[in-house]
């Protein structure tokens, strides 16, 4: 039976992490070099925790899919990353960025650790200055700050539109020097297939070197899993293409739970899907909101172009639902709003899906100069994509799933139900709620890796019990072979359709019925559609070549079909949430005037999904307390 | 749109490659250079032949991962982009189109239009990062940066670590790419402590990769997708021959606690 403990100090919230610290039991220095720590991923997350772990004293090895560890796709994050510094003096503090997750979260996350976040968010500056980052400064020599959504102070900072990879660098160079110093081993192009459990314990990992197709164990003393989320289950995204849900996927068919997987955050400001071959979507800053308007057509069916279009005829339908945030409505909120004017017929562009997005107002009240300045790399990615010159027509955008909030259940500790499995960064469920703030993945991903898991981990080896065992381990030779099978499977289906073809099909069925708005009957109809999908993905799969050489479609054929299964997971956890709150919104749970309707009284919980074979997945149920600060409604209007 | 590729094949290290020419069918303005490839590859997937590899990864010109080698020029034909940022509307119809992997020593093909870059990475590991520990870092605004030191650390540190300047020189040099690493972190106070040993590191590591030496051409900076300079590395011969000053003992121009802006 699985018992979830979140392991939430006792006391007041402004010294929980202070005294945990303390109560924490240390390794020497002299055990930390017989120690053995697996972090799979080397985004923002994993390559501060690898690095961090290394100069503690401790083996590292690191494992990424791809060629080297700078490209994960923390680096394609733009806006920043917040920290409660009050560098402005506008009245910040670690109780207002607190504050302002929770509320942001809507209500869905522990107050516990969304304090700590906000606490290590001032040293994690600090730590990237110390490492070099290039934040942007003011000419007296000072950190430059600028503001985000959902928000009214000024506490993001940043490297011009590259926040993210600048972060990601500047991991990365703290990797590389433990890599020189040779205590982190790192594994590129090598992917986690499996998890191996010894008595309970996770020790190991099963992987794939994805050159020379060799599968083989290693084996560790504890493994972080920093993998990062799962919206590519949606086929398009914002997400890198090789973004999956493998290795968390794995994790909860050994036992991990997975808490809140219908979390899943939809952006507003996309680029529009263009034609069927399509590959991703392209995410607009969220900043443009600050200038532009979010209009369409007051009439469905209205073909006239943007500019023949009076002003009596727009609908500004932001402006309009939400006078007091009007264009700078969370992003939940926003998203939306451009799905039911889309679902009117009134959405603009092929397909109707888009609204616009326009400058006109601003160009002509500040000068086209102003706007060139402020967002002219954004005009330029625009222009190159759609062939549209944006200073002449208004942008077209449309939502795009963007984050997961959900993930791993992990107790304060960052350890999933699997005793010595840790989970950081996007990849855990832990900090935001049902909807995350600009500006904070970054923050949690550094927090986590830097700050909160070394320290965290080192309890757990301090005191679990963990007998020395061999590569060849029984548990390591029957993970390679389950893992073997499985390739081999793959290979000798031999159809007639492509892994895309497949998770196209899934991703328009998830989107249709637990995308930005969800039923009842819709996740019903899904939830008996993807078995079918998942049958024939078996049957009629096209998985050319051989599993010993470099083989991509091999690799991609085995995510789809980790997607075909967690696809199930994430609507049956949107079914049974039967309240709107952030960005899962059931159309059955809304005010009169479509606004969402929470229920805190039955669904103030975290729900933590446990794997069941054959058989429908179990909720466990996390209490969400909040002592600090009491619930109300998230009102924008 | 219709297009005639030819594209290296290679189905391992150590295999002989050669060009094969595809047809691209149905192929529209507005797809991205990697969609269409995407294509082709479902086409030969589809009649049950393996599909032409290539790295990629974020299709938003920032990871770095896409690496093509367009009719000659590394990213194609357009400057300050990576090939996912490439669109196909930028080509005539009908046009035939050579398509290779990055060509340098350093850079084994592993298969296809899939080189080994891991000799970046190692590069950067010999001296590419500034000696802290995490915790203990003293308060942000501790150290005063000017806006103009700032803006120059960002300009260097904006490199995606591509390769494609590499690619683009007869030498296969690497100059660039560390040009860019040393100048981002020589010109940030951080950075200073260690400057004359990172520089001399990266160099021999660079060497020791069988990276060529800069020959004055400018095609790096030419095809760079972040249009980093080759000011940089004029940055980085100063960094080279102060580091011998500074070994030798000789005195050494005074160090202002602070970067200043001109």
């Amino acid at each position: 039976m699985m018992r979830l403990d979140s392991k939430i100090p006792s006391g007041p919230l402004e010294s929980k992490w202070d005294r945990h610290r303390f109560s924490e039991k240390l390794v020497s220095p002299n055990n930390k070099r017989n120690l053995t720590v697996i972090v799979v991923g080397a985004g923002l997350a994993g390559a501060s925790a690898a690095s961090t772990l290394g100069q503690l004293g401790y083996h590292v090895s690191c494992f990424c899919f791809h060629d080297s560890p700078r490209r994960a796709h923390s680096i394609a994050a733009q806006g920043g990353i917040n920290a409660a510094k009050n560098y402005q003096d506008d009245g910040d503090s670690v109780g207002r960025l607190f504050y302002d997750t929770i509320k942001g979260g809507d209500f869905r996350s522990r107050e516990a650790n969304v304090y700590r976040l906000a606490q290590v968010s001032t040293q994690i500056v600090d730590q990237c200055v110390a490492l070099g980052i290039p934040f942007a400064r003011e000419y007296g020599g000072q950190l430059a700050n600028r503001s985000f959504g959902g928000v009214q102070v000024s506490r993001t900072f940043y490297c011009r539109g590259q926040t993210g990879q600048q972060l990601l660098l500047g991991a990365y160079s703290a990797l590389c020097w433990q890599i020189e110093r040779g205590q982190v081993t790192m594994h590129p192009r090598t992917e986690l297939l499996d998890l191996i459990l010894v008595d309970g314990q996770a020790r190991g990992i099963v992987a794939r070197d994805l050159v020379t197709g060799r599968i083989s164990a290693h084996m560790a003393h504890a493994v972080v899993l920093a993998t990062g989320g799962y919206s590519n289950v949606y086929y398009l995204s914002t997400n890198a293409s090789g973004c999956n849900v493998t290795a968390t996927y794995r994790a909860w068919k050994h036992g991990a739970a997975f808490a809140n997987p219908c979390f899943t955050q939809i952006h507003p400001t996309a680029i529009p899907p263009g034609d069927v071959h399509q590959a991703k979507l392209t995410l607009m800053s969220e900043s443009l909101r600050n200038d532009g308007r979010l209009w369409v057509p007051k009439l469905s069916a209205d073909h006239r172009s943007p500019g023949d279009i009076p002003l009596p005829d727009r609908d500004y339908f932001l402006e309009r639902r939400y006078p007091r945030f009007g264009n700078l409505a969370p992003r939940d909120i926003a998203s939306r709003a451009v799905k039911v004017v889309c679902d009117e017929g009134r959405g603009v562009g092929p397909g109707g899906r888009g609204v616009y997005l326009d400058f006109s107002d601003v160009m002509e009240q500040q000068g086209l100069e102003v706007v060139r300045e402020r967002y002219g790399n954004l005009f330029e990615m625009y222009h190159r994509i759609t062939g549209e010159d944006a200073y002449q027509v208004p942008m077209r955008i449309y939502p795009a799933p963007h984050y997961t909030m959900g993930g791993l259940w992990v107790d304060y500790n960052l350890m999933s139900t699997v005793p010595g499995l840790f989970v950081i960064g996007e990849a855990n469920f832990a900090d935001h709620g049902a909807n995350r703030l600009g500006a904070s993945s970054l923050m949690q991903g550094l927090a986590d890796g830097y700050f909160i898991l070394p320290y965290t981990i080192g309890h757990y080896l301090a005191t679990a019990t963990l007998p020395p065992i061999p590569d060849d381990h029984a548990e390591a030779r029957e993970a390679i072979q389950r893992v073997e099978t499985r390739i081999h499977r793959l290979l000798t289906v031999k159809g007639c359709r492509t892994a895309a073809m497949f998770h196209r099909e899934l991703g328009t069925l998830l989107w249709n019925h637990c995308g930005m708005s969800r039923n009842e009957s819709g996740l019903t109809s899904a939830l008996r559609a993807i078995p079918t999908l998942r049958e024939e993905f078996w049957r009629d799969v096209m998985v050319p070549g051989s599993g010993n050489s470099f083989n991509q479609e091999l690799e991609y054929a085995g995510r789809v079909a980790d997607y075909l299964e967690f696809a199930e997971l994430l609507c049956h956890d949107a079914l049974h949430r039967q309240e709107s709150c952030g960005a899962h919104f059931r159309e059955e749970y809304q005010t009169e005037d479509g606004e969402p309707r929470r229920d805190d009284a039955q669904f103030a919980y975290v729900a933590a999904w446990e794997y069941r074979e054959e058989t429908v997945p179990v909720v466990h149920k996390e209490p969400l307390a909040f002592e600090f600060v009491p619930p109300t409604m998230r009102s924008y209007q | 749109m219709t297009f005639t590729l030819k594209i290296w094949r290679q189905s391992s290290p150590s295999e002989q490659g050669r060009f094969v020419t595809y047809e691209a069918n149905d192929v529209s303005p507005g797809m991205s250079f990697l969609e269409m490839l995407d294509g082709v590859n479902q086409r030969l997937l589809r009649s049950g032949e393996e599909p032409v590899a290539f790295d990629q990864d974020c299709r938003e010109g920032i990871c770095g991962s896409c690496a093509l080698v367009i009719n000659g020029i590394p990213h194609g034909p357009d400057q300050g982009i990576t090939t996912c940022q490439l669109y196909m509307r930028r080509f005539s119809d009908g046009a035939s189109i050579t398509i290779e992997p990055w060509r340098a020593k350093a850079f084994p093909i592993l298969r296809d239009l899939v080189v080994d870059r891991s000799a970046l990475d190692r590069i950067m590991q010999a001296g590419g990062y500034i000696s802290v520990n995490t915790g203990g870092a003293v308060d942000g605004n501790v150290l005063l940066i000017g806006k103009d030191q700032a803006e120059t650390a960002m300009d260097a540190a904006s490199c995606i670590g591509c390769g494609a300047c590499v690619a683009a020189c007869k030498n296969a040099s690497a100059m660039l790419f560390v040009a860019a690493k040393v100048s981002h972190l020589a010109t940030l106070p951080q950075g200073r402590p260690e400057r004359a040993r990172r520089v001399n590191a990266m160099l021999d590591a660079m060497d020791r990769e069988g990276f060529g030496s800069c020959g004055n051409q400018y095609e790096c900076e030419a095809v760079c997708p972040k249009r980093i300079t080759v000011g940089f590395i004029a940055k980085l011969n100063h960094e080279y021959l102060r580091a011998g000053i500074v070994e030798s003992g000789l005195p050494n121009e005074p160090e202002s606690p602070y970067a200043e802006s001109s």
